[in-house]
Order: C-alpha cells, then structure tokens, then sequence
C-alpha cells in the first residue's frame, strides 16, 4: 500500500496531517470520537454516522482486518475515519480482507498517524466541532475554510439519505413466527433485526416515510423504531407518523427512535457537548438498580423535564452525566431506550430489552 | 447497597515472603484494600510475615502480625483479639494471593473460622473451592456450557496413566493448589508424562492433578472482572499473551488491550466470564478469568479463573488507572459499584468500564544467570522473579520501552551493544562494504567467521544460552532451535530471523505468535534498514536540524520507540544533542493513564511519555505547529524519587518500600512528590503513593526526559537516588552532569566508598580494618594479587547488584575462571562508562562472624565536622561470612555478641559515615574474624535491611533518612518520630531469606556469595531460639520436633558438627550419616546408621531416604557445589519434597536452638502472637 499525505482540518483552526488509507478525495463531516476498543467494522457499517467523520480513541486499528460477518448495513455512511496507526498487516481467522481495501471500496477516505488523543481532549473541550479531511489540499488554511463552510449537524435531516427506498421482510430464525413486528428504518443496524428475529418475530422492515395506515396493514404486534443518523428534529414526517400511533400497539424505541419517540409525546431534544459514542457507558436501570454496561453512540439526547411533563417516565439514567437513557409510557405501551441494547459493537448487558418487548406482543 | 454495620474487624492475610509466581503486587494490592477498609470505618488486623512490604507498616493497618501465615498463627490472632475486646469477624481472604487464600482455606475447614464466627467476606469458602478445586471448576464449566479443553484429574499414577490413554500426547498437567503453576508443565512423551506426573502429585497440596488436551500454539487472553452485590459486572481490561499457550501467562510478553479479537469475539469471552463469575460465585470481589483461542477456528477454551487480585489484576489496576483491590475491597464490606467513585476522573462511578487509548506492554523479568544449571526454557511453570510494563501510543513504542525498562542491556529491540547483527554490520562496514547494512539481511549464506562482541556483558543477558548464535549469520538450525523454544530471548531471535530473510509465515510457523505482532517487529526491523541506509542524512538532521527524510527518519524512530542511545549506536556517531536539564521544544509528549481515553478531564496525574506529530494551529492566517502536553504541575517544589525497575534478586520490594517510604515523608514536609518507576507490581507506581507518577523505564534518557518536564513547570528541589537499589544509583552520575540536583549522599562519595583504593586510603586514615585486597584490572593481575593474599579469595566486580559474578576462589582454575566473568558482569556499561571497572580481590576470612549495619546520617561531605550519625541497627548473620547477606539469616539484636563489641560496631559505622559524608542511609557489613572487626563493605546507599530494621526497632529509618536529605538535622527528625538516641529493640527480630531451587528443577539448594534468595520473611519473639523457629515455619520449612535426621558434612566442619548432633540425640531424634560424617560421630561416641552415598551399596543410599520421604531433617554441609555433582543432587532432591535442609553449621546451631527451645514449651502451641503495634508501644 502506498502512502500519501493527507489532512484532517477543523473548524476551530487545527489541522492534523497524516497518511490516506482507503478512497482518496475530500470528505466533510462533524467529527466524533469512539472510545470502543473493539468493533471497528461495526461502527464503520452503522448508518448512524452519517455526516459524521469518526476517530477513533483506540490506537491500533484494523488488526483484525474486516469480514463478511460483522456489518451493520449494506452500505457505509461516514464521512471519514480517522485513526492513530493502521495495520500493516491484520490477522484473524474471519477475515476476508484488509481495512484499507474495505475503505477504498466503499469509499471512505481515512487518515492514519493523527494524534488522536490530542484531536479527542479538543473534541471534549470544545464541542464537536466541523472538519474535513483531504488527501487533494494541504494548505492549512484552505483545509480550515473548507470545514467552517460544511454543513451544522444541529437542523440536518440525514435520515433521508440512509433510509431504504422499499420494504422488505426478515424471516424469523428458526422456522415459524411468533410475532410480526414492523421495524421502522431510519439507518437501521441490521443487529436489531437479528436480535428481534433471534426472539421468533417476522419483521417487516419499513422506511420512516411510510404511513401510520401501511404500517398497521400486516397487523403487526409490536412496532421498533431504530436508530439513525442526524438531528430528531427535523424528521418531521416520522413524528408524525409515531403521534397517530402511539397507544395503538407496543412501540419500543433504540436512540434516534427514541429521540422520535419523545418527541412524537410532546418532550425536546437538544444537542450534547460532544455526544456519546463507545461501549463503556454505564447505565443504570432505574426500577433494579442494576448497571449496564451499554454501547453508544447519539449526539443528541432527550431533555427530562419536558418528557417528564408529558407523562414520560424515566427508566435508566447515564452514570456518567445523569442524561437520559431509557423512558417508557406505560399507559401508552411505549418504551424507548437511547443506547444500542444490540450492541454490535459492544456489551451485551442490555439483551433483555428486546425480550422485554417481545414479551409486550402477546397482550 | 450501603456498606456493611455487622462487622467491624477485618483480618486481612497477606502473601508473604517474594517467591516466584507471588512478586509485591499483592502488597500493592493488600496496601491499597487495607487503606480502603479503614477509610470506611472498619478496623483493619493484618497478618504477613514479609516485613519488606507497605502493608506491613504499622499505620496500615490497626494491628499488625508479622507471624508465619498458618491456620495456628490465624488462630492465635482470632483468640488474642478476642480476649482483648475486639474480636474478629470477617477475614478478606482474597488479597495474599495464593498464600492468603489457601490459609483462609484451611483455616476454614479446621473449623477455626466457624469456632470464631469469623466470616469469610469477597469470596466464600464455597466459591474458592469451586474456583479452586480442578474437578469442581470444570463441572461448573459444563453446567454453563462452556468450551473446556478435554481432560480428566487424577489422584495417583494409575488414574493418570487411564486419563492419558484416553486424551492422547502431547498434553498438559497442572496440579491443584500451587503457586504459578509450580510441579506441572506440558509432555510430549510419555516418559516425561509419569516424571511431571509424579512431581505434579507430590507438589499439590491435596495431591491432585489435571491432565489436559494440549493447548499449545492457541492464543492466549485473560480477563480481569469485578462484580458486586447487585450483580453487575464490569470487565476492567482484557490482557494478551504474546507468547501462546504453554508459557505461563507470568512468563509472557503481554499486551493490553487484547489486540488480534474482534468485538464479536471479544464479547462473547465477556459473555463468558460474566457466566464464570455468576457459576462460580463471587459475590462481590475481582477475579482473573483465563481463555485460549484456537487461531484457526475462533474455538474459545476456558482456562481457569481465580477469585482473587492477582499478577494480572495488578498489572490491568496499572494498565487502565483502576483500582481493583481497592474497589474489590470495598465490594466486599457491601457496596455495589456505582456507590464507588473513580479516584482518577473523580467524577464518574466506578461501574464502568476502562477504556484506553494506548498501548501496554508487560515483560517478565529473569534471573537464570543466578542459576547456571537451570532450564530457561519457558513452560506453564512460572520462572521470572519479576516484570517490567511501558505504555506506549502503540505497540511497537511500548514494545521498545518495555525491553529498555528491563535492565538487561537492551536499549530496545536491537540496535544495541548486544546486537549481534549490528556488531558484524559495522565491521563490514568499516572493511569497507558501503551496502554492508543493506546485503546483510540478504546474504546469510556467507560464511562469515567474525565473532560478535560484548554480548555477554550486563547484569542479566537477555539470552543466558548465547552460544549457539555468537556468529553472523547465525546457524539455520540454531536459529530455528531459538524460535521455537520459548525462552527469554526469544524475541531478539525473532529481529534475526527477519534480518536473515526469513518470512513472517516462517516464524509464525515455529514461535505460533500471532502474525500481527510479528509483523509490528519486522516493521522496525525494516525500519532500521531504512534508517541506515539514510545514515549521513539522518546525522545530518541530527546535528543541524532541518527538514527532509533525515529529519523525518529521527522523528520516526522516536515514535517507534526508539531510544537516541540505539540510533547513536547505528549510526555510530554522538547524535548532536545537549544533554542537559533545560526544557527544550521537541520533548515528546507527555499523556495521562485517565480510565477514559480523554472522555472525561482527569484529576490524577499519572503519565507516560510518547511522542506524537505535530498538530498545526491556523490563528489569524498564520500556522503555528506543536505537540499537545499533558503535564500540569503545581507551582511549589518538587521531589523526585526514582524507583528500582522490574523486580529482580538483589533488588525488589525492600527498596520500594524505601522509595514509598521516601514519597510520604517528602509529601509530609510539603513537597510535592514525583515518582518515576516501571514496576507494575509496586505501591510506588500506584497512583495515589506520589503526587505525580511516571510510568517509564528508568534509563539515563527516560528519566532525564521526564525531569526535563518537570523544571519546564516548576522547581525542583531534588531527586531522591538512594532508595531504589542499585538501578537509580547507577543513574546518578550522569544526572548530576546533567545538572539534576541529586540530593543526599552527593555522588563523590558514593565514589569514594565504591572505588577500592580511595576507600582503602580512608579506611587506614580511620584506623579502620578491612581484609587484604587488591584491585585487578587484567587476569594476570588477578593471579599476582591472590598469590600475594594467599587462597582462598573472594572476587568480585565493581558497581553491581546482589552479588552477581561474586565467586570464592581457592586456586587459580578457579579464580581464572571467576575473574573473567566478574570482568563481563559489571552494570556500569549501560552507564555510560567505556572502560570495564576493576575487579577486586579480597583475602577471604575464615570462620568470621558477618554484621550488617544500617546507620542514618546527616553530614555534608566528606569529613564533615558538623553533624551526627545514628545506627538504625545491629545485625548479627547466622552463617558465617562468604555467603552473600541478602541470602544469610540474621538477628537484631546480635546473638552472641558482647554489649562492649556492639558499641565498637557503631563507634566505627559513625567514623565512617562521617569519614564519607554520609547523608541519609548508609549499610556497613563488617566480619568480625578473632575478635576484630573488618569492614568488608560501606554502602552510602538504603540497603535491603531497612524495612526489617524498621520494623524490628519501630522506626521509619527511610522516612528519617529522607528528611534529613531534604536538609533537616537528624536531631530533629528524630524528634519528630519520638527516637532517642540509640533505639533498643527488646525482642529478637530475624530476618530468614527464601530461595526459588524448587522452581528450577534439580538445580543446588546451597548458599554461596552471589545472591539468589527471592524474598524474606520476618521472625519476632522473645528469644533467638523461637524468633528463629517463627522465621523458618514463615519461609515454610517447619522443623521437625522429632524424627530421622541426616547428617553429612564436609572434613573441616566434622568436628564442629558433633554438639549439634548430639543435641539432635539427645532431644530424640534417629541420627544417620555418610561414611566419614558418621566415623566422627562414632568416634566422638554418638550412635549414627551409616547411609551411602552411591546407589547399590549394602548401606540404605542418601537419595533414596530423601526420595522415599525417610528423613525429617537433613544438615549437609558442601564439599561440592552444582548439579553436576551427587551431593548437588539430594540437596536439590531434598528441595524438591520440601525436607528442611540446612547447608550450614551455624544454621544447624541455629535450628537445633529453635528445636530445643520449642520442645521445652511443647513445640508450637507455645508460639504465640504479637501485633507490631504492642512492640512498638515496648520501644518508646
């Protein structure tokens, strides 16, 4: 693999430099930082990181190359990805190819030998903040132009351009249905569907554009409103859609579905500092107490008092800044959480969320 | 769950005495958990016969019991607690490590603890069996349905012989209830199967053992995992082994975080290991869950777990900032974890999940010089005394930090003086080859005669068995012998594989390391083929700077990890740096251990060193560059205490007890204290023991780096070189010249006291008297100066630890021999002296009585008028001088000593405290030969007898020491801790060394002048003779009150024998004896069987009563030493089955004193328990 210099600017005026894997090109995104230690390819396939360009705090990445397995979507969204040191060479008994090859195909650009942790304290200092990374400029002052003139994740639909155009169906594993469940696709990662088809439901997977009418047409039990990429707010048609009904069926949300969520009942959104993305966050669940580790990964969180004014009620906290989690609507059979309980990357703790909901269908 | 109002007293067991396979990490541990639960409220009873440790300081705990750790001793504490008002009900059983555990175990089933209504708390007696026991393990294992390797446990040899048959060769064995997996190993025929076999059964203590289906070439992870209360688990980080299944995981290179797993792998083992912890039971505490990973498929094995702070807890507390024994301990009195707080963001809970951002590397640390005639093959039996860890932003930084921390004369991974290929590349060179560096790595078939140089100097090689590969291009068939055996060297074999051309494909194939790490390794081997090959241009950029590939090439080798000492020696030239402590712009970078990869801001300064590219700023249209810095430093002065490195013999936790000690009492007097270490294992490199932490190795270069920082921000007072054993004090020099205030005992005269003649000069200005000597700096001089003293001689080189290459001589074989190793063995190269130091040359004398001195004092130079010196303590060695001190047994107060002899001791260590300028510690060993006392030796230094003459006389002697080198009087520091001028202990403290010759099979169990004891245990009671019983019951070797005893000594210790043996008679033991020992047993009129000393003869023969478990006590004074020799042998064979052997007259004195004393009190029942604290109370 030959190297080329390549740079990643920020709006503040910093510019790393380092050296291009994968596509070569120009790529603007809000930068984000992961601090998952594992999971690369799971991140890199989740359409949640659309618009995003995504460091990551773990140094050494794609030691184990990629695979044909660990995919989260059909497609990748990001618009960079940026890491401390490349593998030169990766190994493991799954893979199917190198990271940089996987970039370049679907292409990513990707810049390697970036000072990561210094690029992550100015994240947490200041904010997310815009950059752009480019292996075609090398003036720093230009790369910084470019970033301040890219588009603000706050007010950014980007749910339109990760959302399937057609339905389709998931069979449930291990012969015949218990469940219909309709999941809404908002960038859905594919574990959501695996877990819920791991649990005997047939899934009808839909794009949030669909009608309140269409979805109910299968009669389904229970209904799951995934994650997705961009700011709740503007996906207006969903919230909609969700207010006509909630109330009608089990509803269960997973992070951006539960931003949509709360908004369909009335509560705010609002963007965090520098949001949550990693696979360490504990959470606690406020009816046992118990601490789950949970995988994350949303810039904006539902603010409490206006859910709780709106009959929300919370249900898991995050222990490191005591944002939301988790709220449910018992009367209206609805309950969302804002962290990924199908993990992929990430702990497992938090399973029983699905079976939770499955066990909502059968009433 | 708030904690815990139902108990309130907490005995606490520690690990005791240093042995391989349990290192001080479990006084870090224990430290840190007593700390926490007296924190919370409890009252905290501590028992730990190691007095080197911090936990065994009085202010740790409320009671201490420096006591044998053994169900009597535990019960003996439960009942004088009790009968003193404050009994104990809880015992924490899951911080001494092995020890600690299999105590509380035993304690248990005797019905102690039940007798007592002691609870066991952190892990139930339950859930230690389980974890414990091989066949309950694997039951549990099945019943949550995870992967075990296919075995079955045997109970004797016909059982083993059935489950072999069944699993096939090769295979593994493991016996239960053993220290690092000590008596077990891996088989591949079956005549080794029933010899490990055997051993494995004799070692374990329920005499049981595991055959396995054989693992070896799987990888390797572990896993360390808290849960609570609540059941909420959290993994705190997972470890990877680099060396693949069949090296004990204490004998790996290990890196965290795992490296080569994918989240979907990884999170199933964390599945996995939450199932463990919930099967098994643990509660509320950490344990240590161990997987392998079958490369080929993914198939993932459970290992083993253990419910308890471990090695590797320590090691991941270090890695990521989290304590584990201190939340372990927490949990266990009933709080759950997100009651917890994270000391380093202080912030967040502690139920969470550390995440780091950089790379960690764990090395082991050997020690088979000091056993020539061990195995240094490396196998599931743990071997190495101790371990170095680096941080790095990546691997291949780490990697290099870790192997220059090691303190085996590596600056990093090759590119040093033992480089054998760099050596030959030069001379091509210099023959001039222009294309030698770069053909080098393509022509191996050349028949190349040159033979490398140097490679045996140091300390402790990095490759003992180097002379199968002393030629460049090394042997094919050498080669291929080297990567496939795992052994310490193992990984500079790898760099030559790559530099003769051989493939990644090829090396995996024989080492079965993951090809990821080996491809990071042959990055920097090319690397340096780059680096060379741009030689002028990178000694260009180095002196004038610029910009262009020179430039490029040296920033890259610093991020590779590279020190400037391997790039000045591949390039053969002084890269143009000033080496001064002035801050200077292109430092590297300085980062922070903060739990949270940069998450959340960090209040614990704890930092590594790196370095990192330049960031560019735009402001204002203009482009600034610079590199982040993480070190933020109060304004007021600080103090710097280096630490000793990995543990090794000769250096270990004494010294970082003094370092510790150091830390507090500058924190005390309002300095702000800085540690820089690189031991995992230690308290000083927990995050709290200083203000600021540096984890680094401690070279010329790293530490000087570090100090560069530190006066970048703030003042600093002094850096502290005398507490850390040998390694900072070879540092000390060269600092100074750097311009680092060394502060106490200034380096000339620690010159003064090292180099011969200078100290001979003093010595006769003092009227002191010191053995004859000569200083040799050639072989023929050697000869000339021990025919001048006469034989027998004791050589010994200049500036090293414990005795290395120290050698009695008595003929000129011999001292040919010794001097041209103690002439290679010198430390000081590293230093950066050219020349090799003398070696000096000692009349030896006979039958001399040795004594150590430790003194504190305050004087400014040598001959200071002004001034005072205090002797901290007085200790009498039991054997006879010529065995090494650190390895010799021995007593304060002195035993047979007269009061007028002790005030002459002190008369002549004040003279010669004052004769140096001694400022803070100094050691003396003196001989007393005929009634005159010699001075051997003079250390201006701590010496590894501080701690026990701490804790024998209640005095904090290097905490006085560090304040009387941060400028305060002795008179008043004195003051300070209530100590009057001449502190006089009341009981008989001794101190008794323990030796690792089990650990390496059929090696000489004997003494001798060059160190090898591992750790030291403390004896204290009223009298020599019980103080000496408690000791040796403290190293594990219980002395029979009746029995078979053995005797065989050599021709002039015959006469001195006969008391002894007769005591033993009278006092009813069976005597036997050897053909002459048991002729002058006859003659003096005591009854003996004779034993033979060959197999076959009509006589019973010596090795098999040892074998057969005949003998209770063996007394066998040497004639000849090694394995190569029968007598060799039964003292290995004895050391192999646990038989008390004593190898010396006065230890056979000793012990038949102890036996005696405890038969008149009805043997141990009459050994009784006091806490330090009660002793203390006596002193004052």
């Amino acid at each position: 693999m030959r190297t080329m210099r390549c740079y990643l600017a920020l709006e503040d005026g910093t510019v790393f430099a380092g050296e291009s894997f994968g596509a070569e090109g120009t790529s603007a995104g809000e930068v984000v930082f992961n601090t998952a230690m594992s999971g690369y390819q799971e991140i890199l396939t989740d359409p949640s990181y659309c618009g995003q360009i995504v460091t990551m705090t773990s140094p050494l990445i794609g030691n184990y190359g990629v695979n044909l397995e660990d995919v989260e979507a059909a497609k990748l969204h990001l618009s960079g990805f940026v890491v401390k040191e490349l593998a030169r060479r990766h190994s493991s008994y799954r893979a199917s190819g190198s990271l940089h090859e996987y970039l370049h195909a679907a292409g990513v650009v990707g810049i390697s030998g970036v000072d990561t942790r210094a690029l992550t304290r100015r994240l947490r200092d200041r904010g997310s903040l815009r950059g752009v990374i480019s292996t075609e400029m090398s003036d720093p002052a230009v790369l910084v132009g470019k970033a301040r003139a890219s588009a603000q994740m706050e007010g950014r639909n980007l749910v339109e351009a990760v959302m399937p155009r057609n339905e389709t169906r998931i069979e449930s594993a291990g012969g015949s249905a218990k469940f219909r469940v309709v999941a809404v696709d908002c960038g859905i990662k594919q574990n959501i569907l695996r877990e819920l088809a791991q649990l005997g439901c047939e899934v009808r997977v839909v794009p949030p554009t669909t009608s309140a009418e269409r979805i109910l047409e299968s009669r389904p039990h229970g209904l799951l409103l995934g994650n997705g990429p961009g700011d709740p707010a503007t996906v207006g048609e969903a919230i909609a859609t969700m207010q006509s009904l909630i109330g009608r069926l089990p509803i269960f949300g997973i992070c951006l579905g539960h931003q949509l969520l709360a908004l369909a009942l009335g509560a705010k959104t609002y963007k965090l500092k520098f949001g949550h993305h990693g696979a360490n966050h504990p959470v606690q669940n406020v009816d046992t107490g118990r601490v789950e580790i949970t995988s994350q990964n949303h810039g904006f969180a539902v603010d409490v008092p206006s859910l709780q004014a709106v009959g929300g009620r919370v249900t898991h906290v995050n222990l490191y800044d005591k944002s939301l989690e988790g709220f449910a609507h018992a009367d209206q059979r609805v309950f969302a959480v804002q962290y990924h309980p199908e993990a992929a990357p990430g702990p497992h703790d938090s399973q029983y969320l699905f079976e939770q909901f499955v066990g909502m269908l059968g009433d | 769950m708030p904690k815990r109002e139902d108990i309130h007293n907490i005995l606490v067991i520690g690990s005791g005495p240093i042995v391989i396979g349990q290192g001080c990490e479990f006084d870090y541990s224990g430290t840190q958990a007593c700390k926490a639960l007296r924190a919370e409220g409890y009252r905290v009873v501590l028992l730990n016969s190691n007095p080197a440790t911090i936990m065994t300081d009085p202010e740790t705990a409320d009671r201490t019991y420096v006591e044998p750790i053994t169900p009597h001793f535990v019960q003996r504490i439960l009942q004088l607690e009790k009968d003193r008002g404050q009994p104990i009900d809880a015992l924490l059983p899951t911080l001494g490590g092995q020890t600690g555990l299999n105590c509380a175990m035993e304690t248990h089933e005797l019905g102690i603890l039940a007798e007592y209504g002691v609870e066991m708390i952190g892990a139930s007696p339950e859930t230690i069996a389980k974890a414990e026991d091989r066949t309950l393990f694997k039951q549990a294992m099945q019943r949550i349905g995870l992967d075990l390797p296919k075995s079955g446990t045997a109970h004797n040899m016909d059982e083993a012989r059935a489950i072999i048959a069944d699993i096939g060769l090769p295979c593994c064995i493991r016996p239960a209830y053993t220290l690092g997996g000590e008596g077990g190993g891996f088989v591949s025929t079956m005549d080794a199967f029933v010899d490990i076999a055997a051993r494995g059964l004799a070692r374990s203590r329920i005499g049981e053992i595991l055959i396995e289906e054989s693992l070896y070439g799987w990888k390797e992870f572990e896993l360390e995992v808290i849960r609570d209360c609540n059941d909420n688990v959290v993994i705190i980080c997972s470890i990877e082994n680099m060396d693949p299944m069949g090296v004990h995981t204490g004998d790996s290179i290990t890196v965290a975080p795992a490296q080569t797993l994918t989240d979907r792998e990884y999170q199933r083992m964390r599945d996995s290991a939450k199932a463990v912890m919930r099967e098994i039971g643990v509660t509320c505490g950490g344990s240590n869950v161990q997987f392998a990973v079958d490369p080929r498929t993914g198939r993932q094995c459970i290992i083993e777990m253990n419910p308890r702070v471990s090695r590797s807890s320590a090691l991941a507390s270090k890695a990521t900032g989290y304590p584990i024994a201190k939340v372990a301990a927490k949990l266990a009195v009933g709080y759950s974890l997100d009651e917890i707080p994270n000391d380093i963001t202080r912030t967040t809970p502690a139920s969470f999940e550390p995440t780091i951002d950089y790379c960690v590397v764990k090395i082991p640390r050997w020690t088979f010089e000091k056993f020539p005639d061990a195995d240094e093959t490396l196998t599931t039996q743990m071997k190495s005394v101790g371990e170095a860890m680096a941080i790095g932003r990546t691997f291949k930084e780490a990697f290099q930090k870790c192997i220059r921390s090691m303190e085996i004369q590596r600056a990093g991974f090759g590119l040093d003086r033992n480089d054998r290929w760099l050596t030959s590349a030069h001379e091509r060179f210099a023959e001039g080859q222009a294309d030698a560096y770069r053909t080098l790595r393509i022509r191996e078939e050349v028949a190349d005669e040159a033979i490398m140089l140097g490679s045996r100097q140091g300390e402790a090689p990095a490759d003992v068995d180097e002379s199968t590969a002393t030629h460049w291009p090394i042997d094919r068939a050498a080669l291929r012998q080297k990567l496939s055996t795992p052994c310490q060297g193992r990984p500079y074999y790898i760099r030559y594989a790559f530099k003769m051309g051989w493939t990644i494909e090829q090396v995996h194939e024989l080492t079965q390391i993951d090809p990821w790490f080996l491809d990071q390794m042959q990055q920097l081997v090319e690397f340096e083929a780059e680096l060379l090959e741009h030689a002028p241009q990178v000694v260009a950029a180095a002196t004038h700077g610029g910009v262009g590939v020179g430039t490029d090439l040296l920033r890259k080798s610093e991020m590779l990890g590279y020190s400037a000492t391997q790039i000045a020696l591949a390039l053969r030239t002084q890269i143009g740096r000033t080496d001064q402590i002035e801050p200077r712009d292109d430092d590297g970078a300085f980062r922070m251990v903060d739990t949270c990869a940069a998450e959340f801001e960090a209040a614990t300064p704890y930092y590594y060193s790196t370095h990192e590219a330049p960031t560019m700023r735009v402001e204002d249209g203009r482009v600034v560059n610079g590199v982040e810095h993480e070190i933020r430093l109060k304004a007021e002065p600080h103090v710097v205490v280096l630490g000793g490195g990995p543990n090794r013999i000769g250096q270990g936790i004494e010294f970082d007890y003094c370092c510790v000690h150091a830390a507090m009492e500058a924190r005390r007097l309002g300095y702000r204290t800085v540690m820089i270490n690189s031991n995992p294992e230690t308290v000083s490199t927990d995050y709290d023991t200083s203000d600021v932490l540096f984890f680094e190795p401690l070279t010329h270069e790293d530490v000087l780096r570090v100090l560069r920082n530190i006066v970048a921000q703030a003042p600093l007072r002094g850096v502290i070189v005398q507490f850390g054993g040998q390694t900072p004090l070879n540092l000390a020099e060269a600092l100074k010249a750097a311009g680092a205030p060394i502060i106490g005992t200034p380096p000339e005269s620690i010159h003064l006291s090292e180099d011969r003649d200078e100290f001979t000069k003093l010595l006769s200005e003092l009227g002191l008297l010191q053995p004859e000597s000569g200083t040799a700096r050639s072989v023929e001089q050697a000869h000339d100066i021990a025919e001048r003293l006469g034989f027998p001689v004791l050589i010994r080189p200049s500036y090293v630890l414990g005795g290395r290459a120290m050698e009695l001589c008595n003929n000129h074989e011999d001292l040919d021999r010794y001097v041209r190793r103690a002439f290679a063995a010198t430390d000081r190269v590293s230093a950066g002296m050219n020349a090799p130091p003398p070696v000096l040359i000692d009349k030896f004398l006979l039958d001399a009585t040795e004594i150590d001195v430790d003194a504190v004092a305050d004087f400014s130079r040598p001959g200071d008028t002004k001034g005072d010196c205090v002797v901290c303590g007085i200790m009498e060695h039991i054997e006879h001088a010529g065995i090494h001190s650190g390895d010799s047994t021995c007593a304060i107060p002195p035993h047979s000593l007269s009061a007028e002899k002790v005030r002459e001791l002190e008369r002549q260590a004040q003279l010669l405290a004052r004769g140096i300028g001694v400022r803070g510690l100094m050691n003396v060993q003196f001989a007393i030969a005929e009634g005159k006392p010699y001075v051997l030796e003079v250390n201006p230094r701590a010496s590894r007898t501080v701690p026990f003459v701490s804790k024998a006389t209640g005095v904090p002697w290097a905490k006085v020491a560090t304040s009387v080198m941060l400028g305060r009087s002795l008179r008043d520091v004195l003051w300070d801790y209530g100590v009057g001028r001449r502190p006089r202990p009341t009981m008989t403290a001794i101190k008794a060394p323990v030796f690792p010759f089990k650990k390496f099979h059929g090696v000489d169990a004997v003494l001798g002048p060059e160190m090898r004891s591992t750790g030291e245990v403390m004896g204290i009671d009223e009298s020599f003779g019980l103080a000496f019983a408690k000791a040796a019951m403290a190293t594990g070797l219980s002395l029979p009150m009746s029995g078979n005893a053995l005797v065989s000594v050599n021709d002039p210790d015959k006469p001195r024998v006969l008391p002894i043996a007769r005591e033993l008679k009278e006092m009813g033991f069976k005597l036997f004896a050897t053909v002459g020992t048991h002729l002058a047993l006859k003659t003096a009129g005591i009854p003996s069987v004779v034993v033979s000393k060959q197999a076959g003869a009509p006589e019973g023969f010596l090795l098999d009563l040892i074998n057969h478990g005949v003998l209770d006590l063996l007394i066998n004074t040497p004639i000849h030493y090694g394995a190569s020799w029968e007598e060799g042998r039964w003292r290995a064979a004895a050391t192999a089955r646990h038989l008390p052997l004593i190898t010396t007259i006065a230890g056979a004195q000793a012990a038949v004193a102890a036996i005696r004393e405890m038969k008149a009190r009805g043997a141990n029942r009459a050994l009784g328990v006091r806490a330090l604290q009660d002793y203390g109370a006596g002193l004052r």
